[in-house]
C-alpha cells in the first residue's frame, strides 16, 4: 500500500499550527509597518521585540535592557534566512571593526555553502582562509585547529551540526581554542536549532545564524545572534533596521513565526527528539539490515537525531530519489547527477567516499511528523527501489557490486 | 532543473532493460565525472539488422531514460540507420533534457557505437573506417568539444 512520507526535514519542515496561529493577525489584522509612530505601527515593533527576547530566551543570550527600553538580549538581528544570517556573521565580521583589522578565518570543509561561497569571496578580497579538514564521522580535528589559530585569525566558524551527515561538532572546545588567540567563534546552526540543546552563554558561542524552517516555522526569515560588544559591518544598507545591519520592512509575521515555532520546540526539545531519534535508529537498523553494501554515514553517537544517512553501492542517487518520490517518499541525495555539478557533494568527499560510491548517497531526514508506520513504509520502499536500480545497472553482478569498472574509468580523469 | 513527462515514464518504464545471452556485440561506456556507466547489448542479424538490443545503466535519471528511448529507436534498425541515430535526436524524441543532463545523451550514443564497434570487430572488419573513429571514447573525449561537460 502507498503513503505519503515526508523524510526530508533538513530541507524544510512543514509550518507548525502553533506558529501559523500566531503569525496570521500580522498578516492580516494588524499590518502596520513597525517604523510607524502611530498605534498599529507601534504594536507590530513591541511584537516583534517580544519576538527577539523569545529568541533570546531559547539561546539562554544574555539579556541586558538597552536605553531604549528594547529589550535586547544580545543583539538578536533578523534576517531573510539562515543564508543571509551566515553572510552577515562571516562577512560582516570580517570588513568590522571587532576584526581589528586580522585577515585569518577558519572554517571546515563541510560547511554549507552559505558559509564556504562567502569565505571564498573573501579570499578573493585577499583574506586568508583555512579549511579545516574532518574525519570519517564529519568531526572536524581539533588538533589542526590548534595549529592554525594564530594573532592574525579573526574568526572561527564551524557549523553546529551537518545538514548532509548530521554530525555535531564540539563547540564548546572550538569555541575555547578560538578564544584562547583572541578569536571570536560562529557558528551556523540551521541544523541545530531546535533539534539539539544549545546554551549561546554555556558554549562560548559569539555569533549563531539559524533559519525559522528548519524547526517548523516559515521559510525565507533567520537570525543571526551576536554578542553584545561585537560590531559589523551591515549586510543590507537602507531604512535602518535590524540596528542598520540588514535593513528593509520587518517580515513582522515571519518573525513572530519563527519565534512561536522557536519556542515551540525548544520547550518540547528532549521529549520530541527522544521520540525522533528512537525512530531513526529504527529506521537505520532496518536499512543496513535489508540492504546489503550499504554504508552508514555520519557519527554514529553525535548526530541529530533525525538523521538518517546512506551510501548504497552501485547506483546513483537522482534515480534513487525519483523512484522514491514515485512511491510518495520524499528524500535527499548528494550524488552529482542531482546537483548539476560534476562531484558527488563536498561533505561525502571531505568524509573520505570514493566517487564511485559516494554517487549512491541518500539522506532521510525524519521529524516528529513522522509515524512508526512511515518508518517501516520507508525500510520496506528503500530497499526495494535500491534493488530494482541495481537490477539495471552495470555495476551489479550476480548480487554484489563490481565497481572496478567504474574505478577504472575514474582513472581517466 | 525539469524533467519532461517523457523522460519520466521512460525513467519509471524503461524498455529494453537488462542482458542479451548471445549478443554479438556489446559496449560501455562511461563517464567518470558524472558516475555515469551504460552498457549495451546488441543482437544483430547477419543482414545487419538490429534484432534485439538491452542496456543497463549506472546513471541519473537522464542516462536511464536516454538509453531507454535509445534503444527504442535502433530496435529493428540496420546498423548503418542506427550509426545516424545522435544525442541530440534522442534528447529531443523525450522531448528535450535539462542543459545540465545533455552529456548524458551523449553517452547512449557512445554506448551504442561503441556496441557497434565491437561488433564490427567480431566480424573481423575494422571499425574505424566505418565509425570514422576509434571508438575509445575515453582517449577521445577531450577532442570533441560536444563530449565536453
Ligand atoms: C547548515 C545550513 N546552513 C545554512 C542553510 C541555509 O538556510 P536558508 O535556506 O534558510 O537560507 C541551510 C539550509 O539548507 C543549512 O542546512
Ligand atoms: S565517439 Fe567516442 S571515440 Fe569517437
Ligand atoms: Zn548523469
Amino acid at each position: 500500500m502507498k503513503r505519503f512520507v515526508y523524510a526530508d526535514n533538513a530541507a524544510t519542515t512543514p509550518l507548525s499550527e502553533t506558529a501559523f496561529n500566531a503569525m496570521k493577525p500580522w498578516l492580516t489584522e494588524f499590518y502596520g509597518n513597525p517604523s510607524s509612530l502611530y498605534r498599529i505601527g507601534r504594536e507590530a515593533k513591541m511584537a516583534l521585540n517580544e519576538a527577539r527576547t523569545t529568541v533570546g530566551k531559547c539561546l539562554n543570550a544574555a539579556m541586558p535592557v538597552n536605553e531604549a527600553n528594547d529589550y535586547a538580549p544580545g543583539e538578536i538581528i533578523f534576517t531573510g534566512g539562515g543564508s543571509q544570517a551566515d553572510n552577515l556573521a562571516i562577512r560582516g565580521f570580517m570588513h568590522g571593526p571587532t576584526a581589528k583589522g586580522r585577515k585569518h578565518l577558519i572554517t571546515s570543509k563541510i560547511e554549507h555553502h552559505a558559509v564556504l561561497y562567502t569565505c571564498e569571496a573573501l579570499e578573493k578580497e585577499g583574506f586568508r582562509v583555512t579549511y579545516l579538514d574532518v574525519d570519517k564521522y564529519g568531526r572536524v580535528d581539533l588538533e589542526q585547529l590548534k595549529n592554525e589559530l594564530s594573532e592574525d585569525t579573526a574568526l572561527v566558524s564551524i557549523m553546529a551540526a551537518n545538514n548532509e551527515i548530521g554530525t555535531i561538532q564540539p563547540l564548546k572546545e572550538i569555541a575555547a581554542l578560538a578564544h584562547s588567540v583572541g578569536a571570536k567563534f560562529h557558528t551556523d546552526a540551521v541544523q541545530a536549532v531546535g533539534h539539539m540543546h544549545i546554551d549561546v552563554q554555556e558554549m562560548g558561542i559569539d555569533m549563531l545564524s539559524l533559519s525559522a524552517h528548519k524547526f517548523r516555522g516559515p521559510r525565507g526569515v533567520g537570525v543571526l545572534y551576536v554578542k553584545k560588544g561585537i560590531a559589523l559591518e551591515p549586510l543590507v544598507y537602507g531604512g535602518g533596521q535590524e540596528r542598520g545591519l540588514c535593513s528593509g520592512t520587518e517580515n513582522t509575521a515571519g518573525c513572530i513565526g519563527l519565534a512561536a515555532a522557536m519556542q515551540e520546540a525548544v520547550e518540547g526539545l528532549d521529549e520530541k527528539m527522544g521520540y525522533v531519534k528512537r525512530l531513526t535508529d529504527k529506521l537505520v537498523k532496518g536499512v543496513m539490515d535489508k540492504v546489503p553494501y550499504t554504508h552508514f554515514t555520519g557519527d554514529p553517537e553525535n548526530r541529530l537525531p533525525g538523521t538518517a544517512s546512506f551510501v548504497f553501492e552501485a547506483i546513483e542517487g537522482e534515480g534513487l530519489i525519483l523512484m522514491l518520490d514515485n512511491m510518495g517518499i520524499c528524500g535527499s541525495t548528494g550524488s552529482a547527477c542531482s546537483t548539476g555539478s560534476l562531484d558527488p557533494s563536498h561533505v561525502l568527499m571531505a568524509i573520505g567516499l570514493p566517487h564511485e560510491i559516494a554517487h549512491g548517497s541518500l539522506r532521510l531526514t525524519l521529524g516528529e511528523q513522522n509515524t512508526e508506520e512511515d518508518v517501516d513504509y520507508l525500510i520496506e520502499t528503500v530497499a526495494q527501489v535500491v534493488s530494482t536500480l541495481r537490477s539495471m545497472s552495470p555495476v551489479w553482478e550476480n548480487g554484489k557490486p563490481n565497481l572496478t569498472a567504474a574505478s577504472e574509468l575514474h582513472e581517466h580523469h | 532543473m525539469q524533467y519532461s513527462e517523457k523522460v519520466l515514464d521512460h525513467f519509471t518504464h524503461p524498455r529494453n532493460v537488462g542482458e542479451i545471452e548471445d549478443a554479438n556485440g556489446v559496449g560501455e561506456v562511461g563517464n567518470a565525472k558524472c558516475g555515469d556507466i551504460m552498457k549495451i547489448y546488441l543482437k544483430v542479424s547477419d543482414d545487419g539488422v538490429i534484432e534485439d538490443v538491452k542496456f543497463k545503466t549506472f546513471g541519473c535519471g537522464a542516462a536511464i531514460a536516454t538509453s531507454s528511448m535509445a534503444t527504442e529507436m535502433v530496435k529493428g534498425k540496420t546498423l548503418e540507420e542506427a550509426l545516424k541515430l545522435t544525442n541530440k535526436a534522442v534528447a529531443e524524441a523525450l522531448d528535450g533534457l535539462p542543459p545540465v543532463k545533455m552529456h548524458c545523451s551523449v553517452l547512449a550514443e557512445e554506448a551504442l557505437r561503441s556496441a557497434i564497434a565491437d561488433y564490427y570487430k567480431r566480424m573481423g572488419k575494422d571499425p574505424a573506417e566505418i565509425l570514422g573513429c576509434s571508438m575509445d571514447c575515453a582517449a577521445c573525449h577531450h577532442e570533441h568539444d560536444e563530449h565536453a561537460h
